[in-house]
């Protein structure tokens, strides 16, 4: 067999970057012209419902399955037509299964680090996972999360450029979820770029340099996780139930929204951050007709605000 | 300390991030962080926490052979660890070698002792379980738990996975040919071979393995893992009654006979048989039909494999 094509080494080219995309399954659309960019040495996280196209796009970038339109470039290179030279350079998490339910955990990491030239020593990445006390238990009797653990490490055994990890902290007990949010953490420090999907915002808001929430295979939004939260301030307080919302609009600067929900607790939202003048407008609205605001509080939106904004609270199917 | 130096309670700094307590080495190393070679950068500072494992990329493909090695080494272990694999590939082929040997449990027409019909017959057997019936399965259920699509992202080719798994089958039917031929032997197996033997026998049997490999990865590509398990297993018992493994294809009717021969597992039984029993040079009759099973099974298998 021959020896891998030389390709010319692109440093600049991003880690991931995806121009019009689509993907069609028959009559279902799963992306519809997606466009996104993820740098190097950065975790990038693709948020959505369930059904939006994450594992397709995925999929995708992983070689797995071939655009239907756009094009797809991983660290500067074709995913179907160069996949011999991005396989060692990009580690893989599906999102369930992939190992032999009969293998021990350690027979499996020694598998896949004959397959490259300097992979992380069998031993100390069990440790880091924490799977060297179940290291001889083959895969079908590990827990969900230490399967989990067992194919998060899997996929950096190989010292990769680029990680996929699909919903890598599903199914995994608090602690194992911190520690894994650490390892993330330690493989972006050591310059391995990350994408990954999740369902937790906290997760997101805490891992990523960057976020794009996608919905029916389209982007919705993109930004750092400060920047989709901070386009919008809350002011938040309780008082009787029942206050006149227009009313208070109508004292309010233009382009703020209010409502009360439940009732007695009311939300005012701006875009923006809340500033001193809203927060005086507010006070003095209901200083006027003898109301007591308490437990006020201003806070920017978390991302799951955002996301359910963006997304709706429909439950997908 | 005594004993084995394990400290079931470990200090605080035995634990990995996880919190579950690491193993400790007879001197109270962590395991850990201390096997292969370690390099500068992996060392810690001495008194500090244990040094983690680096994770800077240094990505790189090991070559193909040694790859295709690693697979293969863990798929016969894999096989090697598994009831009814075992069942299949060695403790039948033995126990049906044994027992009709042992006992007149089937006339077999003149001519030829007990052990010296079956002991060709038991290898074409040993050949399918092994080629067919235990590659179909092992195959269908990696393909059903992703095992297949997650090979697909690492550096081992689609050729390399599928030289793997041809040495997987050659080990195994090595060993069991081994064993086969020690019980032979014991029993008091006389081979009638002509000494073209030492080259055909083996070619039979390597075509016979393309054969029934390219059979296996057709149905295993194709149906569901759980199809294949029962397909697989009723072609097994089939040919094993049907493919002149313990009943003589003489004793069936005369219009079926040829019909039987063209079939993989009766072309390789009555081909061995007549080179290791009847001193034939080359029976080009069942050699050529194990040619086209093989050329037709594997250009099949080719086209309509899917791999998850």
């Amino acid at each position: 067999m021959s020896a891998a094509p030389h390709i010319p080494a692109n440093p600049a080219a991003p880690a991931v970057e995806i121009g019009g995309l689509v993907k069609r399954y028959g009559q279902l659309t799963a992306v519809d012209g997606l466009t996104l960019t993820a740098a190097r040495s950065a975790v990038t996280g693709i948020l959505g419902p369930n059904g939006a196209g994450k594992t397709t796009t995925i999929e995708i970038c992983e070689g797995y399955r071939r655009p239907d339109q756009g094009t797809v470039r991983v660290l500067g290179l074709d995913p179907v037509r160069d996949a011999r030279a991005l396989r060692p350079r990009v580690g893989v998490m599906l999102q369930s299964g992939g190992i032999p339910p009969s293998v021990p955990a350690a027979d499996y990491l020694n598998l896949l680090s004959r397959f490259h030239t300097h992979p992380v020593p069998v031993a100390q990445l069990l440790a880091l996972v924490g799977l060297t006390a179940v290291n001889r238990t083959p895969y079908k009797r590990l827990s969900g999360g230490q399967q989990q653990r067992l194919s998060l490490a899997a996929a950096v055994i190989g010292r990769p450029e680029l990680v996929f990890l699909d919903e890598p902290t599903a199914g995994m007990d608090p602690q194992a979820r911190h520690a894994t949010w650490e390892l993330i953490t330690q493989l972006r420090t050591a310059g391995v770029g990350i994408i990954l999907t999740t369902h937790f915002m906290e997760e997101a808001e805490r891992l990523c340099d960057y976020v794009a929430i996608i919905d029916h295979g389209e982007l919705v939004a993109g930004g750092t996780p400060a920047q989709l939260t901070g386009t919008a301030g809350q002011l938040r307080f309780r008082a009787e139930a029942g206050l006149d919302l227009d009313s208070l609009l109508a004292a309010l600067p233009p382009a703020t929204a209010a409502k009360e929900s439940p009732a007695g607790h009311y939300v005012i939202e701006v875009l923006g951050h809340v500033d001193p003048l809203l927060l005086a407008a507010v006070t003095a609205w209901c200083a006027q007709r003898d109301v007591l605001a308490t437990s006020l509080s201003i806070e920017s939106r978390t991302l799951e605000d955002v996301f359910l904004d963006l997304t709706g609270r429909d439950l997908r199917p | 300390m005594i004993g084995d130096g394990l400290d079931p309670l470990g200090t605080p700094q035995d634990l990995d991030p996880f919190g579950t307590p690491r193993p400790r080495g007879p001197e109270g190393v962590p395991r850990g962080g201390t096997g292969g070679k370690v390099s500068p950068r992996d060392r810690g500072v001495p008194g500090g926490r244990p040094p983690g494992p680096t994770l800077s990329p240094a990505p790189g493909a090991a070559p193909l052979s040694r790859m295709i090695a690693a697979q293969a080494s863990l798929e016969v272990r894999t096989l090697l660890r598994n009831g009814e694999q075992l069942l299949l590939t060695l403790v039948i082929p033995l126990l049906l070698l044994a027992a009709f040997s042992l006992e007149p449990l089937v006339n077999f027409g003149a001519g030829l002792s007990r052990v010296d019909f079956l002991t060709p017959g038991i290898i074409a057997l040993a050949v399918m379980s092994t080629a067919f019936t235990s590659q179909a399965i092992a195959t269908g259920f990696e393909r059903r738990y992703g095992v297949l699509k997650r090979l697909g992202a690492t550096p081992l080719s689609r050729a390399g996975l599928i030289a793997a798994k041809t040495a997987t089958v050659i080990a195994v039917e090595l060993l069991q040919g081994v064993l086969i031929l020690l019980v032979a032997l014991v029993i008091g197996w006389r081979p009638d071979a002509s000494p073209a033997a030492i080259v055909v026998a083996p070619l039979l049997i390597l075509l016979g393995t393309a054969a029934f490999s390219g059979l296996a990865l057709l149905m295993a590509g194709t149906l569901r893992a759980e199809a294949t398990l029962a397909a697989a297993n009723l072609v097994y018992i089939l040919l094993l009654g049907l493919g002149g493994v313990v009943f003589p294809l003489t004793k069936f009717p005369a219009a079926a006979r040829p019909v039987l021969e063209l079939l993989p597992t009766g072309a390789l039984s009555t081909g061995l048989r007549d080179v290791l029993q009847h001193g034939a040079a080359f029976p080009a009759g069942n050699t050529i039909t194990l040619g086209v099973w093989a050329v037709a099974a594997i250009t099949f298998a080719a086209r309509t494999f899917r791999w998850d």
